[in-house]
């Protein structure tokens, strides 16, 4: 049935609340299952062997030994992954990086998996198998690994968007540019110029729960798959198409997730337990220890950015160009490109130019984390921006807003911006009591903006309705965020029923159609969107047991706060029904009451935020400690303020974390050195301040609600708002994130030594 | 692997002895059970000791304190008289981890596992404190600046044991103080640490010792540092010869958590601030 989706106003009763949460029991009790939480008769303990080694040969692997260890129940290699990929690159890739097709691409790359009756047996065959290796030069730094003469991954990579097409192969996987109007002579046209190169290191999600997962394939070809996963439909289809299985028998129930970022967008550990679980007919459980979530799942690209900005003394941007450099580990991904889609997405800008490179190291395959690819834009961008507003001698808030992007403006990505949140954030920002808040000694403050796009896509939801008048909506995203609590509101909202009646259940792949998968912000706004719908549909539904019931025409009857009404002379005095008192006579009115939904939900607004910080800089050890934060972000509409918020503060502390000390370390060897959280710093609740939270709201005018996604783009600005902040602190212009106490301090020398 | 937890300290000693294969003691188990679980540490044999009645108390006696080796950090946080007497011990034993560390973490654990950052082992050291030793050929006392001889090694033999660590009382006119340097306020390894002890007599220092962490094997005692300090008021100039005197001192390495260079300059940096807070106890405890 075709739904209206376009935003009305409205007046909310249970949408705008803060309700308790539906899984907070089962969470703090520590009842509620995880990946590794679950338990088959039978199951196996599986563990990967992986390379020691940054590049290298597989010469042989010998697995005799293993074999032979008592409890040992399958032993695999990339033998018993043969590839069904039909020749699709991207599925092509994915293998690969599940287990290592003769070459290890990176320290951390699987080379083979043990199937064993418990941990112990499981650890010692892994020591039993032997690999021989040969040691092959490796590259980890993005600017080294484009230079001509560097180690080569792959040799079927000729670098895609020149012209002509490269006769060899290299490890520039693409270059891409999009721009509009013409840079050189905006240049000409500019008082002021600034051009500044910047770096940012490698970042991990740094989600708390291991990748984990129990597999079990049957010889018949059926199968069911636990996990944790952002996306439990993508996770079938690409681990029954790596193997062989059918996507209607390879079941795949989504665990509890205990963060996902973006990284449990992506298939890992999974195929490679489906395999063993193949080989062993019996159930396998893998669960990966920290050390193999750093060395071998998702972290997000390190980058070389350069960026040009010209302005004139007034303010106005006359041209912008940016040149973006970022790795994609051992294979080729979209990641310069959506640098250079979101860089200067905050802005209206005459003549733009940005130029991407994709370009692959020995280095995990990356993978998709929170606004994937914006934040190291958005570092350099914003950080020049600063430059040049100082330059000019302006604010740095109003030049932002004097160059504002707005409803009309050209996207860097093409399309036309509908109502869009980023001058109504700024604003905010400039009005807002933080940026008149003293500040002591050694403390500066700094802004930044943020876009993100945010997405929507396929969905499909059901509702039911129970004879006692509750109802179960099931819902095939992952709620990552809180989108149970969320989704029931929205559904409460709709039928006119008390929240609490409203239990929300992430079906398992077999018993919904294709939702993809919970990244992009889409979870609320493309599965409110079908809550929505099928509530409508559960509505058309009861108005038409109501009309049995009166026996009246259903063209005669409404449906206002939870009730049918009858309208009209005719019945006008007829008592309303509720949907309880429907509900229970539904066994006699034609069965059970049911809505459904499915859509490809379109048109998810873009999301917008500006942010205030406050650093203190400690001149003898470079030491930088944020000391107070506000995030201001359009939601379109929020539907549960604490989820929001969160969103909100969670984004900024990744933010902050990821421009303080998060950094993938590698050696010499191209071993990665600081596999584990004590040596990988995510900030600590000590080391952040209260992050304090501004909810705009701009409708989204594609949404019935007015909804846009809300979970990414808050970690955007804190790169460069941090940056900025520490400029104004200590006058020291930070290139390089992150910006490590011993970074800070040579900076300061650096600029002491130039005084 | 087997698991014992005997209640008394002769039981220990001859378990060790009696071991073929690798034995451990288990103290708070937190750098031993992280070491397990990453499969670094394959013991054939771990002793607890969390279960022998005298090592899990701290004595107060007339020539001073006496630490059981299962007494966590947490506890000893919470130990008025400890707190008193030697706040630069309790504070870097209260700087271990988070709080859920310390409440298992024990300072022995600390001094064995011989991390050349420990945090509790400079200041132990600055303080004077002892380790009692035990063995199957019986005790032994021995200075904690002793124990560790490099990365990950100690000078216990096979077999052997610390059944507690001592300290001195701290005289009226005596502070210590204990400070780290870490890019994280908590839950982080030192870059660099200082353990500092003085002593004063008529407002002059007439005794110091200050001690490094993290910028050499083991920690280091640095007598020129001290010597900076004597005699002073901790003063300007003082300072700095105490800062020049401890970054002079440091043999550190370059690594994941800081370039020796770095280490360098901040060990100069945290010697200043300990100095002064140490010396501010010492004066505010005449
Ligand atoms: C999350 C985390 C954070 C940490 N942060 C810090 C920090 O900030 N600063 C810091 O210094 N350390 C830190 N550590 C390391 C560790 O917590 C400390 O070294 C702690 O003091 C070890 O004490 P334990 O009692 O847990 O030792 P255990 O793990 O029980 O033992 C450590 C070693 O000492 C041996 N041992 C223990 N007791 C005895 C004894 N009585 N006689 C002989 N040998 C013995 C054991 O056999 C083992 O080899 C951290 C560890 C973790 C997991």
């Amino acid at each position: 049935m075709a739904h209206d989706q376009s935003y009305k106003d409205r007046k909310f009763e249970v949408v705008g609340n803060r309700f308790k949460r539906p899984d907070g029991v089962e969470k703090v009790t520590g009842k509620a299952r995880y990946g590794a939480d679950t338990f088959a008769p039978g199951q196996l303990v599986g563990r990967i062997l992986r390379s020691p080694h940054a590049h290298a040969k597989i010469k042989k692997i010998n697995t005799a030994k293993a074999e032979k260890l008592p409890g040992v129940k399958a032993i695999i290699t990339s033998k018993d992954l043969p590839d069904l990929t039909n020749g699709d690159i991207g599925l092509q890739n994915i293998l690969e990086n599940c287990m290592a097709r003769g070459r290890a691409l990176y320290d951390g790359h699987a080379v083979a998996a043990v199937a064993a009756v418990d941990e112990q047996t499981a650890r010692k065959a892994l020591k039993l198998i032997e690999v021989e290796y040969k040691v092959l030069p490796h590259v980890t730094d993005v600017d080294e690994a484009m230079k001509p003469d560097a180690p080569l991954l792959h040799d079927w990579i000729f670098t895609s968007g020149v012209d002509p097409k490269p006769t060899k192969p290299s490890n520039i996987a693409g270059r891409t540019e999009m721009g509009n109007g013409d840079v050189e002579a905006g240049f000409k046209d500019a008082d002021v110029i600034v051009e500044k190169s910047f770096k940012t290191g490698q970042t991990h999600q740094g989600y708390i729960e291991p990748h984990a997962c129990l597999a079990s394939v049957n010889p018949d070809g059926s199968a069911e798959l636990w996990v944790t996963t952002q996306g439990h439909f993508s996770f079938r289809n690409t681990c029954a198409a790596l193997l062989g299985l059918d996507f209607a028998a390879l079941k795949t129930t989504s665990s509890e997730i205990g963060g996902g970022f973006g990284g449990k967008t992506h298939v890992w550990g999974e195929p490679v337990a489906l395999a063993l679980s193949r080989k062993a007919n019996r159930p396998v459980k893998l669960v990966m220890n920290r050390d193999e979530v750093f060395r071998a799942t998702g972290p997000t690209s390190s980058t070389s950015i350069d960026v040009k900005i010209g302005a004139k003394k007034n303010g106005t941007i006359t041209a912008a160009s940016a040149e973006l450099r970022y790795q994609g580990g051992a294979f080729p991904g979209p990641w310069a490109m959506l640098g250079c889609m979101t860089g200067f997405a905050c802005y209206d800008i005459k003549n733009m130019k940005a130029v991407g490179w994709d370009v692959v190291v020995n280095r995990p395959k990356s993978t998709a984390y929170r606004a994937p690819s914006a934040p190291m834009a958005a570092f350099a961008i914003e950080s020049t921006m600063d430059m040049v507003a100082k330059e000019i001698g302006m604010d740095s808030v109003d030049f932002r807003l004097k160059n504002v992007a707005r409803e009309g403006t050209r996207a860097p990505y093409g399309p036309i911006y509908g109502p869009i949140g980023i001058e109504p954030t700024l604003e905010a920002v400039r009005d807002h009591p933080h940026m008149k808040a003293k500040l002591k000694k050694n403390q500066a403050r700094g802004v930044a903006c943020g876009f993100w796009f945010n997405i929507g896509g396929q969905t499909c939801t059901d509702l039911n309705i129970g004879t006692d008048g509750t109802v179960n909506l099931t819902v095939g995203t992952v709620d990552v965020g809180g989108a149970r609590a969320s989704l029931a509101m929205i559904a409460a909202e709709e039928l006119g029923v008390p929240y609490d009646r409203v239990r929300v259940n992430i079906g398992d792949s077999a018993s919904l159609g294709h939702n993809d998968t919970t990244e992009g912000s889409r979870g609320t706004f493309s599965s409110g969107m079908a809550t929505i719908f099928a509530a409508r549909d559960a509505i058309d539904v009861m108005k038409e047991r109501a009309a049995k019931m009166w026996d009246i025409p259903v063209e005669d009857i409404v449906w206002e706060n939870g009730v049918a009404r009858a309208t009209g002379k005719k019945h006008g005095n007829l008592p309303t029904l509720s949907l309880k008192e429907i509900a229970a006579k539904s066994h006699n009115t034609g069965g059970p009451i049911a809505g459904h939904n499915e859509i490809t939900a379109d048109g998810a607004g873009n999301g917008f935020a500006s942010h205030i910080c406050d650093v203190e800089v400690d001149p003898e050890t470079g030491a930088a400690r944020v000391v107070r934060y506000t995030v201001v972000q359009d939601a379109g509409k929020a539907i549960h303020l604490d989820y929001v918020e969160g969103q909100f503060q969670g984004a900024a502390a990744q933010g902050i974390g990821w421009a303080l000390n998060e950094e993938y370390i590698y050696g010499e060897d191209g071993r990665l050195q600081n596999a584990g959280f004590l040596d990988y710093r995510i900030p600590v609740c000590s080391d952040l301040p209260f992050i304090d939270t501004k909810i705009l709201e701009i409708p989204n005018p594609n949404h019935p609600y007015g909804i846009r996604g809300v979970g990414e783009t808050s970690i955007v600005p804190p790169l460069a708002a941090v940056s900025n902040a520490i400029a104004n602190a200590v006058g020291v212009r930070m290139t390089q994130v992150p910006m490590s106490p011993q970074r800070v301090l040579a900076a300061l020398d650096d600029l002491d030594n130039a005084s | 692997m087997r698991y014992e937890s005997p209640t008394t300290i002769k039981e220990v000693v001859g378990l060790l002895k009696k071991e073929r294969g690798k034995a451990f003691v288990l103290a708070g188990g937190t750098d031993l059970l992280v070491g397990m679980k990453l499969g670094m540490i394959e013991p054939d044999l771990l002793v607890d000791i969390k279960h022998i009645p005298a090592m899990r108390t701290v004595k107060t006696s007339k020539t001073g304190f006496r630490i059981g080796a299962a007494v966590s950090c947490a506890e000893l946080g919470e130990h008025k008289a400890m707190k008193k007497a030697w706040p630069g011990v309790v504070e870097a034993a209260n700087l271990i981890g988070s709080d859920q560390v310390q409440g298992r973490c024990t300072v022995v654990g600390n001094l064995c596992n011989a991390s050349p950052a420990a945090d509790s082992v400079p200041a132990l050291i600055a303080a004077g404190a002892k380790a009692v030793i035990v063995g199957a050929d019986g005790r032994r006392t021995i200075a904690v600046e002793n124990i560790a001889t490099g990365p990950g090694k100690t000078c216990l033999k096979k077999g052997e044991v610390i059944e507690a660590i001592t300290l001195p009382n701290q005289t009226k006119t005596s502070g210590d103080a204990y400070l780290r340097f870490t890019p994280r306020t908590e839950m982080d390894i030192a870059v660099v640490g200082v353990g500092i002890n003085l002593t004063l007599e008529k407002g002059l220092v007439s005794k110091a010792r200050v001690v490094l962490g993290a910028v050499a094997p083991t920690a280091i005692t640095v007598p020129e540092a001290a010597e900076a300090l004597i005699g002073t008021k901790v003063d300007k100039k003082a300072l700095e010869n105490l800062a020049a005197a401890c970054s002079a001192a440091c043999r550190p390495i370059d690594d994941k958590r800081g370039s020796a260079e770095y280490r360098t300059r901040i060990a100069g940096v945290m010697a200043v601030r300990a100095a002064k807070i140490a010396f501010k106890r010492a004066g505010s405890a005449a």
